[in-house]
């Protein structure tokens, strides 16, 4: 009630007030602020300079060619990355199919539901953490031991897709907790207090308002999937597919996959061909995490 | 203050009082003029067939007992206030009538607390049911991020309502005297109202429900006095009707609006624990002109706290 | 004003009005689809071990676990066969070394700095840069550490031969930059996590910004950021693309980091593209390196959200 307080209380500079000027910024706090942005500035140099990089080389291949021609080791010229981008576009939609309901249900379990005082709570939360490191190789050989021979998948988008989507499972549960979490206590306990059940709360309250963030989070999740190639070596990806993807049965190349065998091939005309495949990969990521940033600035809300 | 208390029996006036009180900023305000008997107290009306009976109640967050032994009846139809310096429990009584203490993990409750000789707390009750008929409102305006109307239908259609809305929404606006101001943006975001109305939706959103009794913890401390007089009237004129409990810092807000007035203080043990207390329950008019124990004497004259 | 209308829920009606008006089995049924949809995580740390566990339990029935950790010779295809691990783990250390010698610095100056100096706009700048950098697929940085950095360093070398095609060198360097931002958003979480105060402490003594970073800050954040430092060198350990592109495919155990050499996920990765058959020694040989990987980054998987969690509960 009383506004005395806020008053301002600044006091002018009156004449004669003694000057505190300083004796400048000494030279070892200069250096050191240099030496931090140089930290900063070698990461941007660096990304700039690949980017230039890759599309100088990819220059002279960079027509339609990539998306309407067919993998091809013997002429260069002749091929193109048509059944590999399909195939990442057929394996990034079962993995996002797969993932996301999962993903976010068990999201909602662990931030509405899950009593953090259970010792089963607590041994789901560190599994997801070390889940989150555990190296993309690692997911390949339970790709290949489990899912493709173990369960009998097979070298199928199938089995690409559901190795991905566990890979990235721990990510899309991370950044669908922070969403959840960022919508306030107050409005659980207003919808509670109006004697709606949990569920109706979660349902009708906290999903709504955490959905933009929820999205922004499963499609960096998606893009990290889509740039994946290690697992997929293991399951079969890195063989010159002449075919799009007809269904989960298909055998399946990816986008990554391919540039990798393209880079290990030695003559110069695959290396440009590999890096017009590098642009197409990086439009599409640039493409979704777009999205992702759009998404994150048309709905971020301040509580 | 004191020439700007009106009356709580003649609020006809009640813009008049709230512009002096927003241009005045000393900051005795807060404490001044309380013991003045110049308020017209609200008579109670009698505790015979109380809405809640409390008794020995403690409340323990993990080990630590946060409220020990409270004792209290809360009569129908009339405001109850509960008072008292910050940590002494009473917002944790609060949400003991409507078990909204249930959401917190740790917390557990000790003793008796029975709505209409229903035990609150039984086996079989459940605190969904509980929470329909006691509603809340609560400190900062919680809008949900929706339409108004939306805010208002929140509460039906989580109860199963099966009429008409429509109507439902305008008797229930009407009903807490913001129709007129929001009728022609039913369908704009609660979110744009100013914190005043939004508090008000709040309540609306509440009675929506049809509770029997409306909790309100602190519902006037982040409003200006303009808004807050506006609260303070439609308390009055929803306690026709409801049974209401008010958690307050501000002692004048319980002193006008209030029937009966309970205070509490907080004990410091000899480890140093703090456990709140009921001190004095009583008519609001005998607690701030005649309060029987020295701590009330005192906080409510500025004393302390 | 009160509308008698008004149809009020009954207040009491009789014993036990307060009991559930209709049982909710739906809200019981979500919270066990909630559950199992968490314990696919569960399972999916399950499904790794026994992936992991048979195959690389036969493998070590027909080679001494002995020999496959200490010996220096690793030639799983050859005639006669050896399964000295050593190469592969010593190739994983270099490059891990190298990358660390890159990430540790920047990132941590990088975290620094955007904690500490930065404008708010200039954040708003840098941090999409970092996470740019972070979302670039790794085979675009073997591609960019094969066919840019190592020509680089080859026409700057000041003296003797200067790098192999492929080596621990650029592919390290590489990694480095590719880890920064990891190292560097959880180093900057842990120094945002410091108290304002401790800061204005500090700073009504009269110290610098210097000061505050070096001596208040970054001591107090000092969990936070081994955990950082730890979860880059997890990250370095398994990253497969960069060293299978361009650290080479020969195993090698050396020191310099000039020379060619694999790891152990590039290892896996080639075994993998071979499609052997299921049973073979070759086979089995994936899944022992693997097992080995797994255990290695899960010790410092562990160790950092043990370090996160320490710098947690302190501050928050």
């Amino acid at each position: 009630m009383s506004n005395v307080m806020d008053r301002d209380v600044s006091v002018a500079d009156e004449p004669g007030a003694p000057r505190l000027k300083g004796k400048g910024t000494p030279l070892r706090e200069r250096f050191f602020q240099l030496s931090l942005w140089t930290s900063l500035a070698v990461g941007v140099v660096f990304l700039a300079s690949l980017l230039v990089y890759v599309v100088v080389e990819a220059w002279p291949r960079l027509d339609s060619r990539i998306w309407t021609n067919f993998p091809d080791i013997i002429d260069p010229s002749n091929a193109g990355a048509q059944s590999a981008i399909m195939g990442t576009l057929w394996i990034i939609a079962f993995t996002a199919v797969y993932c996301l309901p999962t993903g976010i249900l068990a999201a909602i379990y662990l931030e509405e539901y899950a009593d953090p005082n259970r010792w089963w709570n607590r041994v789901i939360e560190i599994n997801i953490q070390n889940l989150a490191a555990v190296p993309s190789i690692v997911y390949g050989i339970l790709g290949l031991g489990i899912i493709s021979r173990g369960l009998g998948f097979g070298q199928t988008v199938m089995s690409a897709s559901l190795t991905l989507s566990l890979l990235v499972l721990p990510t899309v549960i991370i950044a669908s907790r922070e969403a959840i979490r960022a919508v306030p206590q107050s409005i659980r306990q207003a919808s509670l207090a109006l004697g709606a059940t949990q569920w109706q709360t979660i349902w009708r309250q906290v999903l709504p308002a955490a959905v933009p963030g929820m999205a922004t989070g499963s499609i960096l999740a998606l893009s990290r999937a889509i740039g994946e190639a290690a697992p997929l070596l293991l399951l079969g990806g890195l063989t010159f597919i002449t075919f799009n993807p007809t269904g989960v049965e298909s055998p399946f190349t990816a986008l990554p996959i391919q540039i990798f065998g393209w880079i290990s091939q030695s003559r110069a005309e695959f290396t440009a061909l590999a890096s017009a495949a590098i642009v197409v990969l990086l439009v599409i990521l640039l493409a979704m995490n777009s999205v992702a940033i759009w998404l994150r600035n048309r709905y971020s809300r301040k509580w | 203050m004191v020439t700007a208390m009106t009356p709580a029996s003649d609020r006809t006036d009640i813009t008049v009082l709230s512009d002096q009180e927003a241009s005045m900023t000393s900051p005795s305000d807060s404490v001044g003029g309380t013991r003045t008997p110049r308020v017209a107290y609200r008579t109670a009306p009698s505790l015979d067939s109380p809405v809640f009976e409390v008794g020995s109640l403690s409340v323990f967050y993990g080990d630590h007992e946060a409220v020990r032994d409270v004792n209290l009846n809360i009569g129908e139809r009339q405001i109850t206030a509960m008072i008292g310096p910050s940590g002494c429990g009473k917002s944790t009584v609060l949400r003991c009538f409507n078990r909204m203490n249930d959401l917190v993990p740790t917390a557990r409750v000790a003793g008796k607390v029975r709505y209409h000789n229903e035990d609150l707390y039984g086996r079989e009750v459940d605190p969904i049911e509980v929470r329909r008929r006691v509603g809340m409102v609560f400190q900062k305006p919680n809008p949900f991020p929706k339409s108004i109307y939306d805010n208002i239908a929140y509460g039906p259609r989580v109860g199963g309502f099966k009429g008409n809305l429509d109507d439902l929404v305008e008797e229930t606006l009407t009903h807490a005297a913001l129709w007129d101001e929001v009728k022609d943006k039913l369908k704009t975001s609660a979110l744009a109202l100013s914190g005043g109305q939004q508090q008000r939706l709040c309540i609306a959103r509440t009675i929506a429900v049809k509770p029997e009794v409306i909790l309100m913890d602190e519902p006037c401390s982040a409003l200006d006095p303009i808004a807050t007089a506006k609260i303070e009237d439609l308390m009055e004129h929803l306690a026709e009707e409801f049974t209401i409990i008010v958690v307050t810092h501000n002692m004048q807000q319980a002193a006008r609006v209030s029937h009966r007035t309970a205070f509490f203080t907080a004990d410091v043990d000899d480890k140093g624990v703090r456990h709140g207390r009921l001190v004095e329950y009583d008519e609001t008019e005998r607690i701030f002109s005649n309060p029987s124990d020295q701590r009330t004497e005192d906080y409510i004259s500025g004393r302390f706290g | 004003m009160s509308s008698p209308s008004v149809e009020r829920k009954a207040a009491s009606g009789g014993p036990g009005f307060l009991k559930r008006s209709q049982p909710r089995y739906g809200e019981k049924a979500i919270k066990v689809l909630l559950l199992a949809a968490s314990l696919v995580s569960v399972l999916t740390t399950v499904g790794i071990v026994i992936a992991l566990i048979p195959p690389a339990g036969e493998f070590f029935g027909k080679v001494s676990f002995g020999e496959f950790i200490t010996g220096t010779n690793w030639a799983p295809l050859f005639k006669p066969p050896h399964f000295g691990v050593l190469p592969l783990v010593g190739g994983t250390l270099m490059v891990t070394l190298v990358a660390l010698l890159v990430s540790v610095p920047l990132g941590l100056g990088a975290a620094i700095y955007l904690s500490e100096y930065a404008h708010p706009r200039v954040r708003t700048i840098f941090k999409p840069i970092l996470e740019v950098l972070a979302g670039i697929p790794t085979v675009v940085y073997g591609f960019f550490a094969l066919k840019a950095i190592t020509p680089l360093l080859q026409d700057i070398w000041p003296a003797g031969e200067g790098p192999q095609v492929f080596n621990a060198l650029a592919a390290g360097f590489v990694m480095g930059v590719m880890i920064i931002p990891t190292i560097a958003s959880l180093a900057e979480d842990s120094m945002n996590a410091v108290p304002r105060a401790l800061r204005d402490g500090a700073f009504a003594l009269g110290s610098s910004r210097m000061q505050v970073s070096t001596r208040v800050v970054f001591p107090a954040a000092l969990s936070g950021i081994v955990a950082a430092v730890v979860l880059g060198i997890s990250r370095a350990l398994g990253e497969t693309m960069i060293v299978a592109v361009a650290a080479g495919g020969r195993p090698n155990l050396s020191f310099n980091p000039l020379e060619g050499m694999q790891t152990m996920t590039a290892f896996i990765a080639a075994a993998g593209i071979g499609d052997l058959p299921t049973g073979s020694t070759g086979y089995q040989t994936i899944f022992a390196v693997g097992a080995l990987l797994f255990v290695m980054t899960l010790v410092m998987n562990l160790v950092s959200i043990r370090l996160v969690r320490k710098y947690r509960e302190v501050y928050e």
